[in-house]
């Protein structure tokens, strides 16, 4: 990391691992689980919450000795609705289908609280430069979450990554499904990605005792 | 009639919380204790009752393709239907504001238990999702709206007071350490999401149920409210365990 000083490149590790927006913090929990049940929606989710707290962050940064602190929120919400308007119509002429899947998740993200809790905590007192580091760290602390939870669900539920069938075709029987192999109908389920995220929580909890919680 | 399926399919089937998990963040932020818990429902049950409507009048004769028709025939061809999210926003923003100070002038006492969630409510999913699911499903007219406001705030209350119940209680029960608090919390919402999936064959006899689920719908149905939570963690075992057989 010879571009960036340790203190900036904690500022996307951090989030990462042992601040992160989802286990961590809390925030951001309701399209994370959503829209998990497949891995490619997932990774388009992380890629799109990716731009607009990149972009947010560096445009409340630059905004922040202007914006009255008394209508901030408002100011906020619009910045995130005009950057979501340009993820969903991308996503509606570049991949129709996929933003079908995604239905009213993609403008969920305004409402995303790492967005507003990002602009709060940290845009609103820092420069561009660091903002945008920040918002990229938290997207991606975001998105790993994301992928993981899609990456269980998929391949257990329905034995496909990406779509394509690593496990083997449940119909022919090739693959691990000739060995008596079958889907966990259970994983497609939306409780189950809460089950999943909970699993990761106790076990990145159980790794790092630190982060236990008083009862 | 169909006042009536809405009201029920929206809280109980497409549950705010179970099924399409919105308001997740104040859901899980705000369940530690019952008496918050009434009040952040109370609170969003409605907001949802006053911006879904209004919502629908906006998406109705501004952003629906060829909704500017009664400007002018001229005006037929827009579709505004970009704009939609950046005005529901604001729209959500200023009524929570609006009905904050509203709120504040005629009623103190509500204010006083109301008031310190409403800005809370601004960025809660739950509120948003509820005009965006609105538009995505095309509810017919404004007292349909009004009705899928106030049933979907309902569902989300339900939720959030059954949560904080369950979460006083499993103060005093022996978590795994590294589990306490919000992992948790996550398992038991999945654990329960599972239980709300079994009302999923009650209206319309689409989305069957796996059989031996059909019982506990029927069972839960007759019951009060506040009688579903208590049986909710006992359903709970029962549905997971039929998932189990079934698949």
């Amino acid at each position: 990391m010879a571009l960036l000083s340790k203190k900036d490149a904690n500022l996307i590790l951090d989030p990462l691992a042992d601040n992160n927006p989802i286990t961590i913090q809390v925030l951001g929990i309701c399209s994370a689980l959503a829209i998990t049940a497949e891995l490619k929606a997932s990774v388009v989710m992380a890629i799109s919450v990716l731009f607009v707290l990149g972009v947010g962050n560096v445009v409340i940064s630059l905004l922040r000795n202007v914006i009255p602190a008394k209508i901030r929120i408002i100011v906020q919400l619009v910045v995130v609705a005009a950057l979501v308007i340009i993820v969903d119509q991308v996503l509606k002429a570049f991949a129709y289908e996929l933003s079908k899947t995604l239905s009213v998740f993609v403008g969920l993200i305004i409402t995303n609280c790492i967005i507003m809790g990002r602009f709060e905590a940290f845009a609103l007192g820092n420069g561009p430069w660091k903002s945008f580091l920040d918002g990229i760290g938290n997207a991606l602390g975001y998105g790993v979450i994301l992928v993981i939870v899609g990456f269980f669900r998929e391949l257990l539920g329905s034995g496909t990554l990406f779509g394509i069938k690593v496990l083997g075709d449940p119909v022919a029987k090739t693959g691990l499904y000739a060995l008596g192999y079958e889907n966990n109908g259970f994983m497609i389920i939306p409780p189950a990605a809460l089950i999943v995220v909970g699993i990761i929580i106790w076990v990145q909890r159980s790794r790092n005792r630190a982060l236990i919680e008083e009862a | 009639m169909e006042h009536l399926e809405l009201f029920f399919k929206s809280i109980f089937i497409d549950n705010m919380v179970f099924s399409v998990f919105l308001g997740m963040c104040s859901y899980l932020a705000v369940s530690k204790k019952v008496s918050t818990a009434v009040g952040l429902g109370a609170a969003v049950i409605f907001v949802l009752g006053v911006t879904v409507p209004l919502n629908w009048l906006l998406d109705q004769y501004l952003l629906k393709d060829g909704a500017l028709a009664w400007l002018g025939p001229e005006y037929a061809d827009y579709d505004l239907g970009f704009l939609s999210f950046i005005l529901f926003i604001a729209t959500i923003a200023t009524m929570v504001q609006l009905v904050e100070i509203v709120v504040e002038k005629f009623s103190p006492a509500l204010y006083n238990s109301l008031g310190i969630f409403l800005p809370l409510i601004a960025v809660n999913c739950a509120i948003l999702g509820g005009s965006l699911f609105m538009q995505t499903r095309e509810i017919p007219n404004i007292g349909l709206a009004f009705n899928y406001g106030i049933s979907s705030g309902i569902g989300w209350f339900l939720a959030i007071l059954a949560i904080a119940a369950i979460r006083e209680k499993i103060r005093y029960s022996n978590v795994p350490a590294p589990l306490r608090g919000l992992g948790i919390t996550f398992i038991i919402t999945g654990l329960m999401g599972i239980g709300f999936q079994s009302f999923g064959g009650m209206l319309t006899g689409d989305n069957e149920p796996p059989e031996g689920t059909e019982t506990t719908t029927v069972k839960a149905e007759n019951k009060e409210e506040k009688e579903i939570k208590k049986e909710i963690e006992d359903k709970e075992k029962a549905v997971s365990y039929n998932e189990v057989i079934n698949k």
